[in-house]
């Protein structure tokens, strides 16, 4: 009967009211849930508050939880070795003998510089997709770059034995070895695996992470932001720098930090290729380790518990080392974003 | 009595089959997994009923696992330490089952005879005092061999393993060096060189690193056509890696009642020196009989029928010397205060 109705009614009136009611009943939505806590008023509303509520604390209960499991597991060897475990260079399991600097250092420093090399390509690359690229290029070449994201680590470390770390070890370092030899960074025998190759393992494998998600950031940009820069007279380059970058900061850093996160943890290519071995040196050419990759490779086999306190405590230590890069990067945004932001953002 | 005993396990192994198949869990040592999956597979032919299964997570993971209970065996390439074995609710056996080499492989440019290594050479290589290949204590023993200048690459386990385990403790006994500033382990702080993850880490660094020497498993090195060296044993003979040079290495030494016995650097003419054997790990006394008198059965088949698939996979057959003494340890095998084996 109504549907009868509804087709004899005239065709412009139906689907008008259809989208004023829609559009009413999304106003009145938006303002129930615009009141602050105390004012919610609808029964849904407050359930809806309270499922999601508990869904997002979920993360925080978790988080503690792991954090306070691995601090009680680990706690055999804080206690052994305490703040000493964080500067000592030795990790020995035959003598019980267990200190964590050589993990932090090649961990953090593969991450770092993994990130300075991948970030201004990625951003390059985001830059391209977003702004410049036709639109022929655009989807399939946003499709690789996603492509690239989902190759799994082994294969990343596979390609890193049997391809990078050769060309390393024939072509680029002995090429650096003679024209940059002067450097401490650039010295020693030549062997292609070590922190070199663990480093641009790292940042082939992080470059898409970054590249897509701030690609799909810049692309939230309003357009009347760039319309806007193009009238004022900006050129192509302008209209990035000074009025899409400086809106998109802070969705580029959340993609940076996914990138460090990765870096952080990556296990089987790393370890695949950055020589294992607990040395601290300036060279790049030097093996290196990583918390990851000593965790994953000696837990299996550890005995002892000393031994599995101390590993334990490594990841501990790693999970440290990502709250506190996370909150430099955050600290580093911040303070750079805030400087010429106030002409850009606005 | 025994009539009486056999008696009340036939009824017991009745009852499992008539509730369905029987099923073994068994976890630990990576190391001898191939052969370990042959004979779950070949055992399933002659006995339907019982289905072993095991999970290869390393020596450090089984030992674990039979100390809580969650497994009815354990593996390991080492025998469990004095710490490991007083966590232990009751006595444990270790049952050696099989034997593995670690051979040392390289990768010399232009060079494609067989090195020889005296065990000086060897532990001065893994201590970083021989850098070069054309070190004169190298081509020393190796006449006839144009040695290059390359630079040596170690390379080594970078996970814990039982084949570093074996290769440490051999260095160890050949160099008084090696036992004061490195040690004995499954993971220890090697002096020079880059590491590789598992047996298959350690080959890709051999395969693609012109200069590198490192240490696998037979298996290994054969599948992957590396060259292996042959090392001087005691008895002043170099010997190229083979099962029946490990069975050599292990027969006729003194067999101590745990049976954990090292046979590294042995004294016999035919002798590898770098070998060891493989354990399993069970309880004295079994939690439950089915499954325990199913243990029992499979490791006697293992130790007997078993062992002629050992050479194909480069796993050595047990020496006839100490068969006997694994049978009588069988034999011993108890749950509820029974017998599990009662055969001759």
């Amino acid at each position: 009967m109504t549907l009868k109705q509804d087709t004899n009614s005239p065709s412009v009136g139906a689907p008008e009211s259809w989208v004023s009611r829609l559009w009413r009943s999304l106003q009145s939505l938006r303002s129930s849930l615009s009141l602050r806590k105390g004012s919610v008023v609808n029964p849904a509303d407050r359930a809806f508050l309270w499922v999601t509520g508990i869904l997002a604390g979920m993360v925080i209960l978790v988080l503690g939880a792991i954090t306070l499991q691995m601090i009680r597991t680990s706690m055999l060897s804080i206690r052994q070795f305490g703040w000493h475990f964080l500067v000592s260079k030795d990790w020995d399991p035959v003598l019980d003998a267990y200190g964590a600097l050589p993990y932090i250092y090649g961990t953090v420093v593969s991450s770092l510089l993994a990130l300075a090399l991948a970030v201004p390509i990625a951003l390059g690359i985001a830059i391209y997709l977003a702004e410049l690229a036709p639109n022929w290029v655009r989807r399939p070449l946003g499709f690789l770059v996603e492509l690239l994201a989902a190759i799994p680590s082994v294969i990343y470390g596979l390609w890193g034995i049997f391809v990078l770390a050769p060309w390393l070890r024939e072509t680029v370092q002995p090429f650096l070895a003679k024209t940059l030899g002067f450097l401490p960074f650039f010295q020693g025998t030549p062997r292609g695996l070590g922190l070199m190759a663990g480093v641009l393992i790292l940042a082939i494998m992080i470059l898409p992470t970054i590249a897509s998600v701030s690609r799909d950031v810049l692309e939230a940009v309003p357009s009347t932001l760039r319309e806007g820069a193009l009238a004022l007279g900006a050129t192509r380059w302008e209209m990035v720098r000074k009025a899409v970058l400086p809106s998109a900061s802070s969705g580029i850093l959340g993609a940076v930090i996914l990138g460090l996160g990765r870096a952080l943890g990556e296990t089987m290519a790393v370890t695949m290729v950055i020589g294992n071995r607990a040395e601290i040196s300036l060279s790049l050419f030097d093996p290196s380790y990583s918390l990851a990759s000593v965790i994953a490779n000696e837990y299996a086999e550890a005995s002892g518990d000393l031994y599995l306190a101390a590993l334990t405590e490594l990841g501990l230590i790693l999970f440290g080392v990502t709250v506190v890069l996370n909150i430099v990067a955050r600290l580093l945004i911040w303070r750079v974003g805030k400087v010429p932001a106030g002409a850009g953002r606005a | 009595m025994s009539m009486l005993r056999i008696a009340t396990l036939g009824a017991m192994v009745a009852a499992a089959s008539l509730q369905g198949q029987t099923v073994v869990q068994g976890a630990g040592a990576t190391f001898p997994y191939p052969l370990y999956s042959k004979w779950m597979s070949e055992y399933q032919k002659v006995q339907p009923s019982v289905n072993v299964n095991y999970q290869s997570i390393g020596s450090g993971g089984g030992i674990k696992q039979i100390l809580e209970g969650t497994v009815d065996f354990g593996a390991t390439d080492a025998p469990m330490t004095a710490q490991e074995r007083a966590k232990a609710k009751s006595p444990i056996f270790h049952l050696p089952v099989t034997l593995g080499s670690v051979v040392v492989s390289y990768n010399v440019p232009g060079v494609s005879a067989s090195l020889k290594l005296t065990p000086e050479v060897l532990s001065g290589i893994f201590m970083g005092q021989i850098t070069k290949w054309n070190d004169a204590r190298l081509t020393g023993i190796n006449p006839g061999v144009s040695l290059p200048a390359t630079p040596i690459t170690v390379a080594y386990r970078s996970d814990g393993s039982g084949t570093t385990a074996v290769f440490t403790e051999y260095l160890a006994k050949v160099s008084v060096d090696w036992k004061s500033k490195v040690g004995v382990g499954k993971s220890v702080k090697f002096p020079v060189g880059l590491g590789g993850k598992g047996n298959e880490g350690v080959t890709g660094l051999v395969k693609t690193t012109p200069g590198a020497i490192g240490y696998l498993e037979l298996a290994y090195a054969k599948q992957n056509k590396l060259p292996v060296a042959s090392i001087r044993n005691k008895a002043g003979k170099f010997i190229t890696p083979s099962p029946e040079a490990t069975t050599s290495a292990a027969t006729g030494n003194e067999i101590p009642a745990d049976l954990c016995m090292s046979i590294t650097d042995s004294n016999g003419a035919k002798d590898y020196p770098i070998a060891s054997y493989s354990y399993i790990l069970v309880y004295e006394n079994a939690k439950d009989p089915v499954k325990g008198k199913a243990v029992a059965d499979y490791l006697w088949w293992a130790i007997h029928d078993g062992q002629k698939f050992a050479a194909a996979l480069d796993y050595a057959p047990l020496p006839k010397d100490v068969l006997p003494k694994v049978e009588a340890k069988l034999k011993s095998l108890k749950a509820n205060g029974q017998i599990l084996i009662t055969r001759k």
